[in-house]
């Protein structure tokens, strides 16, 4: 009996400490204040990424900092938000961010929800296999070998419906499931925008291990998304990102956060205005 | 609005039915762990009782996300097993419905035990007098009218284990929350009509169950 009271009390302590951080995390809504809202990633190296220690670091990152800058508002004026996928379109219509700088593709779909800037980068579906397979060397290739990436995203999809119907493909939650599926060998190779294996193959822990295909598989345009109808603030932007491109700023940012993996990239595009 | 879904380019119904199957599979698996972890736990074994309560504690309370990654991350991509599968569908599918058994047996369980502490002891004593063995009072005395009893409790814990399937969909099963997750990156300006739909879905599946399995445990209870 004395066990069961000391459970009691312990799972008391538990509650207390989860509310008490609940309320210490409390932040401010709106974005009209003197801060700024800005949805990124929070789990793509290379793009948006949070670190540990509490701060962010990314391709991604680093042209919403540009631009945010640009606009008025240094780095300690930004508040990031995470941005998933499925949320994007919402917290953009809701107000819930400024914009979104998060491997943000502009389709026609998307387009009739929100505006984007730019694109600011072109990337492609690429693969990232072990750094000792050779075997693949073009698209006919994958049609057997086993693939692997995320459940529901447009690279899956681009593999299972058009690129390779007879492949393999071994859907997962996250691109590092599918890391550990490749280093032990029970898949051949993961597949999804070049920017993001790049990010993934440039980490530390990962460095030597995998290595890019090279085949453009697509083309995915990232764009800024933003508010539909607000042409001033997608001017503004349009503007921050031809300065960032023909300042070098850009140039720098891709070598440095693609530059370990190998990865060629495209010349920066032209942004459409 | 639904036009979507002329497209032919989604598997409704297909992935639907890929629900059902693992919800069913599923849910024979777990009735018959269940009754044999049910069993365990009301054994005169020491051992047994331990293991029961154990695995049912430990089960029960690791949510369902980290029990299926799990099947996938540890018997699949680390040792291999792949449950006699070829095809990676296949293998998320497999190893889906193991992590399902796995964790909804201890629900199927205690549903159970619920339901045996409903037959009144003096039951079983007068089985043990008559000379009967405890698998026989178990399986002749205590468990048909456990199960019973345990009617309603078993319903809820079948609709939920439907809706639990779709954590599979982490996995790589192809079933409908997968489907889901296809349409949301496509269909950016039908966000809200994707998410009715999936629900009505589950409704669809559910809402019977839950009806039928009310009327059918109003028809078995053991009326004392």
């Amino acid at each position: 009996m004395k066990l069961r009271k000391i459970s009691a009390a312990a799972s008391a302590a538990v509650v207390l400490a989860l509310t008490a951080t609940a309320c210490g995390s409390g932040s401010d809504s709106g974005s009209n204040g003197d801060k700024i809202n800005i949805g990124i990633k929070f789990d793509q190296p290379g793009m948006g990424l949070k670190t540990p220690d509490g701060t962010y670091t990314g391709f991604d990152v680093d042209v919403a900092r540009y631009v945010a800058k640009e606009l008025g508002y240094p780095e300690d004026k930004i508040n990031w938000k995470q941005a998933p996928s499925a949320e994007r379109e919402n917290m953009i219509k809701n107000g819930d961010v400024k914009y979104i700088v998060g491997t943000y593709s502009i389709t026609e779909k998307r387009l009739k929800e929100v505006d984007f800037a730019g694109p600011y980068f072109v990337a492609h579906q690429d693969l990232l296999v072990r750094a000792d397979d050779n075997s693949i060397t073009k698209v006919e290739d994958l049609n057997s070998k086993k693939l692997c990436s995320v459940a529901g995203s447009t690279s899956a999809q681009n593999v299972r419906d058009k690129l390779a119907p007879k492949a393999d493909l071994r859907q997962l939650g996250g691109y590092s499931e599918c890391l550990t599926g490749l280093e032990n060998k029970s898949v051949d190779a993961l597949t999804t925008d070049a920017t993001i294996l790049a990010g993934y193959a440039a980490q530390k822990e990962h460095q030597g291990k995998f290595k890019l295909a090279g085949l453009s598989l697509s083309d995915e345009k990232y764009g800024i998304g933003l508010k539909k109808g607000d042409a001033d603030l997608k001017g503004k932007i349009n503007k921050a990102l031809e300065k960032m491109i023909s300042d070098g700023t850009w140039d720098k940012l891709v070598k440095q956060h693609f530059g370990p993996s190998g990865y060629k990239n495209d010349p920066a595009p032209k942004i459409a205005g | 609005m639904f036009d979507f879904l002329d497209s032919g380019q989604y598997d409704l119904l297909g992935a639907f039915w890929v629900t059902a199957q693992l919800a069913l599979y599923s849910a024979i698996g777990s009735l018959i762990w269940g009754t044999a972890l049910a069993a365990m736990r009301v054994s005169p074994v020491p051992l047994m009782r331990t293991f029961g309560t154990t695995y049912v504690n430990l089960v029960r309370n690791t949510p369902l996300t980290v029990v299926i990654v799990a099947c996938s991350f540890g018997l699949d991509q680390t040792l291999g097993i792949t449950l006699g599968a070829d095809s990676s569908e296949d293998i998320g599918f497999r190893l889906a419905i193991l992590g399902l058994v796995a964790y909804t047996g201890t629900f199927v369980c205690e549903a159970l035990r619920s339901g045996i502490n409903t037959v009144p002891t003096g039951q079983a004593e007068a089985g043990r007098a008559l000379g009967l063995s405890f698998t026989q009072v178990l399986t002749l005395v205590v468990l048909p009218q456990a199960f019973r009893a345990a009617v309603t409790p078993l319903a809820n814990v079948l609709i939920a284990l439907t809706k639990n399937t779709t954590v599979a969909a982490a996995i790589g099963a192809a079933e409908a929350a997968l489907l889901m997750k296809d349409m949301i990156e496509n269909e950016a300006d039908a966000l809200f009509v994707v998410f009715a739909l999936f629900a009505f879905g589950f409704m669809v599946l559910t809402l019977p169950t839950g009806l039928f399995l009310g009327w059918a445990a109003k028809r078995l209870a053991v009326k004392r």
